[in-house]
């Protein structure tokens, strides 16, 4: 995390006097960022910078869906299962996805290459399906664009 | 009703709209510089007040009553905060404000925010939202450069600060009280009110929390007076919405309506009717949350509050979903309930029970392994919840459920005695 310091001092002085438990999300997005997930001596050196409580930041780590404390894939697919996806499409996407990849949602790839996960509404809804690779909207998927674009992912 | 004047949707969206000089272009921060050099907050406040808006975010709560509440001379520090968190499943209206017309949020939000004398203000934005955040991070560091952030804004003693804040991934932290309890970096959970949000908020100060597309409205309201504002949509709920338009629906997307808009002109004209002329089922008016009405219901109807609430539904978060004939409402439902128990926080046991409970049913109905009883149990869960948790969640479930037991019952009793959807367990529509 060390590394990670001088961006969190800057962090820091964007917020009001006493607003030190606020910077605990943000220090883990930007700690998973760097490194896929946030590992145990994370925590500790987070709770050494904030002088929060440990139990906060497991709680915070266990409540936000997002948040991971193992490594996954190279490539994380989500896939949304929510109503307006699932009226134009999702779920054949999902299942499409799984037998591609040959894994079920919530598994990896055993290259490490792809893992892959169902997500609710991302408010992507009027261009249903809608699928997250990393951190990028693929909108208006078919099974056949997702073929190809999972081809260009190494 | 003819017109369908725009307030928020009146510039061609091309490549570099969003940017600050595009904005300027269209005469941004204008009017900022009239609120803080001819206005007092008390008059911004007035003028607000005057207008009429009301909250765009679910729950059409009056903007003027809620900033109201705010003592300008207790001598403590307000935080703002807008609810950039759009997770009620069907809305993406906010996305559009926050990709296409980013300084117009940031700039409603400095009248706001001196009109509520705001040292310290935040936009709390979902997690999962990329382009929505770049765009939000790059106009407002554009705003610092230009000096509409800072100290000494324009020349004048006014000073503001503004931080981004992005969630992590939980719907219930799109509830007022759960987003500040996030923002304080904890577990988004909801808070028992009274104390209400605006005595005791973010760090127990005085906090107003506003919806996007509410606050955006600030500049058009301040430029051109209250009384334009109320020229527009309907008298009881002045100006416009922003409609985010799903599901089998030929055009999708985002629409400015005027309030009082007719319904069925804007499915089939504005937005080009349902795929291969099929018949209007249901519509879901404002985010899954709201309760479903049939295509009969919805066919007379204006787009105001004031006539959904009186066919026993809502505008609510204006996220509209459409489902076309032939859609399976059991399947549809099992859809919502797993959604719901999903993101239960868990602090209140109703909820966290009953959502566990209702979407057990559900899935047992839709694996063929329906009992009689189980249509009266999803009624009975649905009921435990209504005004027994700290926040709407439970509630809002329990709507969702009831409505669309109450309009297609037979669909359920069909399935759990034939052990087979009616509808052939369609979610899609196959034009």
């Amino acid at each position: 995390m060390k590394h990670l310091l001088p961006e969190f001092d800057a962090l820091r002085a964007r917020f009001p006097a006493g607003f030190e438990s606020s910077l605990v999300l943000p220090c883990l997005r930007r700690m998973q960022e760097d490194q896929g997930f946030v590992a145990d001596t994370d925590i500790d050196a987070l709770v050494a910078y904030l002088g929060v409580p440990r139990i906060q930041v497991e709680e915070v780590l266990s409540f936000y869906t997002q948040f991971r404390r193992k490594p996954i894939g190279r490539w994380h697919i989500q896939a949304c299962r929510n109503v307006s996806c699932s009226l134009c499409g999702g779920e054949r996407i999902i299942e499409h996805l799984a037998n591609k990849l040959g894994i079920r949602p919530g598994q990896t790839t055993s290259d490490g290459r792809f893992t892959l996960s169902t997500v609710e509404c991302v408010a992507s809804c009027g261009s249903a399906p809608v699928v997250l690779i990393n951190d990028t909207y693929h909108e208006r998927v078919s099974p056949e664009q997702l073929d190809a674009l999972l081809e260009t992912l190494a | 009703m003819a017109k369908n004047t725009k307030l928020l949707m009146t510039f061609p969206v091309t490549p570099t709209s969003h940017t600050l000089a595009d904005y300027r272009e269209r005469g941004g921060y204008v009017t900022l510089d009239k609120a803080l050099r001819e206005m007092t907050p008390q008059e911004v406040r007035a003028e607000i007040t005057a207008s009429g808006i009301q909250g765009r975010g679910g729950a059409a709560f009056s903007m003027g009553r809620k900033w109201g509440v705010v003592n300008l001379n207790d001598g403590q520090p307000h935080y703002l905060c807008a609810n950039a968190d759009e997770g009620e499943p069907g809305t993406f209206k906010d996305r559009w404000i926050l990709e296409e017309a980013p300084h117009l949020l940031l700039e409603s939000m400095l009248i706001a925010s001196y009109a509520l004398q705001v040292r310290h203000a935040f936009i709390y934005i979902r997690g999962e939202f990329d382009l929505p955040y770049r765009r939000l991070a790059g106009a407002l560091a554009e705003a610092y450069a230009a000096g509409y952030f800072g100290e000494e804004i324009l020349g004048t003693g006014f000073a503001c600060d503004l931080v981004i804040y992005r969630g992590a991934g939980s719907y219930v932290c799109g509830e007022a009280s759960a987003l500040i309890t996030s923002i304080e970096g904890k577990r988004g959970y909801p808070r028992n009110r009274p104390p209400r949000l605006t005595v005791r908020g973010l760090y127990q100060k005085p906090t107003v929390i506003n919806n996007v597309e509410t606050l955006s409205n600030i500049v058009g309201i301040i430029a051109h007076g209250a009384e334009a504002f109320k020229q527009v949509g309907t008298t009881k709920n002045p100006g416009t919405r922003l409609i985010s338009i799903s599901g089998h629906i030929n055009r999708p997307g985002v629409y400015e309506i005027e309030v009082g808009y007719p319904w069925a002109k804007f499915i089939y004209e504005d937005c080009g009717g349902i795929p291969g002329g099929r018949g209007l089922k249901a519509i879901i008016p404002g985010g899954i949350s709201t309760k479903v009405l049939t295509g009969e219901e919805v066919a007379p109807l204006n787009l105001d509050n004031q006539e959904l609430e009186a066919a026993g539904s809502s505008l609510g978060s204006g996220g509209m979903i459409v489902i076309a004939e032939g859609t399976c409402m059991v399947r549809l439902l099992q859809v919502m309930l797993r959604f719901y128990h999903h993101e239960s926080c868990g602090q209140c046991t109703p909820c966290r029970e009953g959502m566990g409970w209702l979407h057990r049913i559900i899935d047992r109905i839709v694996a063929g392994e329906g009992r009689p009883e189980d249509v009266d149990r999803l009624y009975q869960v649905s009921k435990l919840n209504d005004g027994n948790t700290i926040c709407g969640m439970g509630d809002a479930a329990g709507y969702a459920t009831v409505g669309i037991l109450n309009k297609f019952r037979n669909e359920f009793e069909y399935f759990i005695e034939h052990k087979r959807s009616l509808c052939d367990g369609n979610l899609e529509c196959h034009a």
